[in-house]
């Protein structure tokens, strides 16, 4: 099926629901992944060969998704790597068996987020690795990040990998925490329409409290050192801003540091097929301006889930049915009556989880003053290695959009694509532009991601290789 | 100590693979960046500018900084899965 009804780019909650929602009313449905199996990075599969005892809602949830999918009647390809998406909607993907692509008539975007981490001296050392790479570790590897494991930043992931180490008999030396204690009491109103979501982060809390774990409120990771095998971590206080205070700072020993400071949808999909975007901090950054039923600015694109406004899991799955419905709708497959009927609960259960996954993005939107406080010789690029003070350099110059500081530095052009730094790199322009809306977001370009064009181009003999005929003098 | 969790877990029994030229046990299905982590191989390459130590960071295929060789491919190490016999290169033999 290389000319499906609807193709779903991202198998998480969302795209998962999508793909439901599309094949209940009766779509040829294609969703493309990454991943070696659906479920996003929230339900990640552990690898098959293993063999899991322990039930947690998140792996209940996941198995749940996977199966519903899996009996769907939906083509999934999973481990396929999207490097391109055309304004006819063409998608090209490198999986196991090679190139392939497909020509869908409408198409759903559900890719998700990234992890933001605002740079601090050390952050390329070894051993440093993102929070959100630790829940990788310890729901699909069985794996602990570290013998002895800082954990830093902020929101609900805090409490989540420290539980998660400590379950599993590893040591946390401390959860360093940009958040106060109001902070986070503030939320737990908005909290009580997922009551589940909020007994289970609370028992994580406590079971932190009871390991002596110190939980270091409004605090921040000064800079990280290497010695040997082992990290020292250097923590002090911080403002509501994230920005430092004058205050003692507290020398940790670790081996491991993890550290994430919220999410950042992924956007360059939507961007490339220009659709209608808009900054708000709150939501994760830049994202994708959207109708009430999930439709982008551009005919047949539609979007859901984080990777339009981080809101979680469970919204993300609503979003997931809407988005699907309403692509069936827009392509005539599902009557106006019908369509009214089948999205009423999931606009009702949306409206709901919306604002529980609100008060948590609130937590990990980003923080200007932490952004300001990047000491200058800090790698703020790690692609291609560009400092806090080039970028200021370039801006003294007179740079005032990201695109311009990426062809001046080549600050954000390395492997990563810009998807480390980007966040922190158009705050710091923003100071000078006047705001986030004048320092733009990157130019989204094709590939999407770096592919080895060996697997593009495959086996090929000298005669396959067309040769056009010369043109008319 | 081996990171591995073991309660609740069982894993298909170790296979070899070869790091540098230097043997390590892996559990098939693991990821590679994962095996290389619980055999204590943190740094995997150096920056191209600066020629500072880097190790895997983000374990989701977005950040490029886990990549390696794998039998003669340039693969990343978190989305590469372990199997018998696979012949790694790092860039980390100058640390």
């Amino acid at each position: 099926m290389t000319e499906p009804d609807l193709l779903i780019l991202g198998a998480g909650p969302a795209g998962i629901c999508a793909a439901l929602a599309a094949r209940e009313a009766g779509l040829e449905t294609v969703v493309v992944d990454a991943n070696p199996a659906p479920g996003g990075q929230v339900y990640r599969a552990a690898p098959a060969s293993f063999r899991i005892h322990d039930h947690n809602p998140d792996r209940r949830n996941g198995e749940r998704l996977r199966t519903a999918l899996a009996g769907s009647g939906a083509v999934v390809a999973s481990g396929h790597t999207v490097w391109s998406v055309g304004r006819d909607l063409r998608v090209d993907a490198v999986g196991p068996d090679g190139p392939v692509h497909w020509r869908p008539r409408a198409l759903v975007v559900a890719a998700g987020t990234s992890e933001r981490v605002v740079p601090f001296p050390g952050w390329t050392l070894p051993g440093v690795m993102g929070l959100a790479a630790a829940t990788i570790l310890l729901k699909s590897q069985a794996m602990l990040p570290g013998r002895r494991t800082v954990v830093a930043g902020c929101g609900p992931l805090l409490a989540a990998v420290a539980h998660g180490i400590l379950k599993a008999g590893g040591e946390v030396a401390a959860v360093v925490d940009l958040a106060s204690r109001r902070d986070w009491a503030v939320r737990l109103p908005a909290l009580a329409a997922r009551p589940g979501d909020l007994a289970r982060g609370l028992g994580w809390r406590l079971r932190t409290t009871l390991a002596r774990v110190p939980w270091r409120y409004r605090h921040g990771v000064r800079r990280a050192m290497r010695e040997g095998d082992a990290l020292t971590v250097e923590i002090g206080p911080v403002d509501g801003d994230g920005a430092p205070l004058d205050g003692p700072t507290t020398t940790l020993r670790a081996d491991a540091l993890v550290v994430g400071h919220g999410l950042t949808p992924a956007t360059e999909v939507l961007r490339l097929l220009g659709a209608r975007h808009e900054y708000r901090r709150e939501a994760g950054g830049w994202v994708p301006v959207l109708d009430a039923d999930q439709r982008t600015s551009v005919a047949g694109l539609y979007a859901a889930g984080d990777g339009c406004g981080v809101m979680g899991a469970a919204a993300a799955q609503q979003a997931g049915w809407l988005a699907g419905f309403t692509a069936a709708r827009d392509l005539g497959r599902l009557a106006p009556d019908r369509y009214r009927l089948w999205t009423a609960p999931h606009r009702h259960r949306l409206a709901r989880m919306r604002r529980a996954g609100r008060a948590m993005a609130g937590l990990l939107a980003l923080r200007p003053g932490q952004v300001a406080a990047i000491p200058a010789d800090t790698v703020v690029c790690r692609c291609e290695e560009i400092t806090r003070t080039e970028i200021e350099a370039a801006l003294a110059c007179g740079v005032r959009d990201v695109n311009t500081l990426k062809s001046w530095t080549r600050c954000g052009m390395g492997p990563c694509q810009g998807r480390m730094c980007g966040e922190t790199v158009a705050a710091l322009v923003a100071t000078r532009a006047g705001s986030r809306e004048r320092a733009g977001i990157w130019t989204a370009r094709v590939p999407l991601r770096p592919v080895d064009l060996a697997a593009l181009t495959g086996e090929y003999e000298y005669a396959d290789i067309g040769i056009p005929e010369a043109a008319p003098l | 100590m081996n990171p591995r969790i073991h309660r609740h877990i069982q894993r298909p029994p170790t296979v070899t693979l070869w790091v540098d030229d230097q043997p390590i046990d892996a559990h098939p299905g693991e990821s590679l960046a994962a095996a290389l982590l619980a055999a204590g191989i943190r740094c995997l390459r150096h920056s191209p500018r600066h020629g500072e130590p880097r190790g895997a960071f983000c374990f989701m295929g977005a950040c490029q900084e886990c990549l390696l060789t794998v039998d003669g491919r340039r693969v990343l190490a978190c989305q590469e899965t372990v199997r018998e016999g696979l012949r790694v290169s790092t860039g980390a033999a100058r640390d």
